[in-house]
């Protein structure tokens, strides 16, 4: 391939004197035959790919959410299908992977690290929001329906705008702040265990955003905070070593208008969360404790 | 700005099938709300159709031909009224069953098993609707 390459640029020089011309160059017709073998040998590993799929045993049958606002012929949601042979302990991201290597490399999707950790790939599949690189492809039932995240703008396939749910992650201030410096300035600023486990749950979250997808509140109320969000607040104003001070700032945050009190107790949220985060249960008990911190008559 | 894929509200309800329990409880016990509110006014308005009855002469509230007794007893002659009324009292039920359970909620107790104290209300509402049946159905044939 190496050797081709300077040969090209010459063409490519060629081909632009040839086409002021306006005379097909040998350039021209040469990248012409390449293109068209290219196309051929790409149709036949299609086919073959094809093939190797209906002769597999099993075959999973995707029917893929397609949209691009670039394209004018595509700009109409449709939905594609896909046949991806079927592989022992199979995830989504996997089929969508295999979808896209061999039939149609324009289908897009985020993913990065392939093992829930992440938390770019929060996708709808048969009508529920998963995280495709956890969601086993033999828990699901076919044919596997995939959309991107409701209530979100979507900016191509399966992409969608994470803009928003960005932005109320970090209207709750989610990183650790404190006035209870301990002294010394080498010391270490200790967390006790049943702090520590306490806030264990809450501090999984990996901004997928399924929860914030799944909320019907959230939904019809943009400026809810959000679950997630609302989780994060609870990470730190449950952590002890942000004091009393700070932690009334929390819960000014979280009490406004449009934070916890906007939770109806759906659960929609906790069924979803892929890191099984009890996000329901946080939010509730930041409502005891701001009206705990509102009743306060001593 | 990309456009925006939007299901609204038909497309988010459409997907009913796939709603987990405490959606269901939350939808059910939004449209239990609403009901009684509607009966709450609908037994307002009927009840104030009898208050001339108020007064009228004592023998005429114990001959029953009152306004208020007859509107009463015209009411529960009508068989859809009677079935109406069981259908009220399951929607109460169910209201207060669920309202104990969202209490629980909010106090942080049992949030593990809030689907099943949902199937629990769900179970309970149609025992307590079967078992009044036969009072609320008395002689209505
Ligand atoms: S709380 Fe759970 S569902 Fe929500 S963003 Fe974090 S990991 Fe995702
Ligand atoms: S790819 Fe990273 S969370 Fe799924």
């Amino acid at each position: 391939m190496s050797t081709q390459i300077p040969k090209e640029t010459e063409e490519t020089e060629g081909s632009k004197a040839d086409a002021e011309a306006g005379v097909p160059s040998k350039g021209d017709v040469r990248r012409a035959e390449k293109r068209r073998r290219a196309a051929e040998k790409r149709e036949e590993r299609r086919a073959e790919e094809a093939e190797r799929a209906a002769a597999a045993e099993h075959t999973i049958e995707l029917r893929v959410f397609r949209y691009d606002p670039d394209v004018e012929e595509k700009q109409e949601p449709r939905f594609d299908t896909y046949h991806v042979p079927f592989e022992k302990g199979m995830t989504v991201l996997d089929t969508l992977i295999y979808a896209r290597d061999t039939y149609d490399s324009s289908l897009t999707f985020r993913h990065s690290c392939r093992q829930a950790v992440c938390g770019s790939d929060a996708m709808f599949v048969n009508g529920g929001q998963k995280l495709a690189c956890k969601t086993q492809i033999v828990d699901l039932e076919e044919p596997i329906r995939i959309e991107p995240l409701p209530h979100a703008d979507v900016r191509k396939d399966l992409v969608v705008d994470m803009e928003h749910f960005y932005d109320q992650m970090e209207a709750v201030e989610p990183y650790f702040q404190t006035d209870e410096l301990p002294e010394g300035e080498l010391e270490e600023q200790r967390q006790s265990r049943e702090n520590r486990e306490k806030v264990k749950m809450s501090t999984r979250c990996i901004w997928c955003g399924a929860c914030m997808s799944s909320c019907n509140v959230a939904a019809g109320d943009n400026e809810y905070l959000g679950p997630a969000a609302i989780n994060k607040a609870y990470r730190f104003a449950m952590d002890e070593r942000e004091g009393e001070d700070v932690k009334q700032k929390r819960l000014e945050i979280i009490e406004q208008e449009h934070g916890v009190w906007r939770c109806q107790t759906q659960f929609s949220c906790t069924e979803v969360c892929p890191k099984d985060i009890p996000l329901t249960e946080h939010i509730q008990e930041l409502k005891r404790e701001a009206v705990k911190s509102n009743l306060k008559f001593w | 700005m990309s456009q925006s894929y939007d299901r609204g509200l038909i497309e988010d309800f459409s997907r009913w099938r796939e709603f987990e329990a405490g959606m269901w409880a939350w939808i059910f016990h939004k449209f239990t709300g609403w009901v009684l509110i509607g009966y709450l006014f609908t037994h307002i308005a009927v009840l104030s159709t009898g208050i001339p009855a108020s007064g009228a002469e004592t023998a005429v509230l114990q001959a029953g031909t009152d306004v208020y007794t007859q509107t009463i007893v015209s009411l529960e002659q009508l068989l859809l009224v009677r079935i109406l009324e069981v259908g009220l009292l399951a929607v109460a039920v169910f209201h207060m069953l669920n309202g104990t359970r969202l209490l629980l909620v909010d106090l942080g107790v049992g949030l593990e098993s809030q689907d099943r104290s949902f199937y629990a209300s769900l179970v309970l509402t149609g025992a307590i609707t079967v078992a009044s049946v036969p009072t609320f159905v008395a002689g209505a044939f």
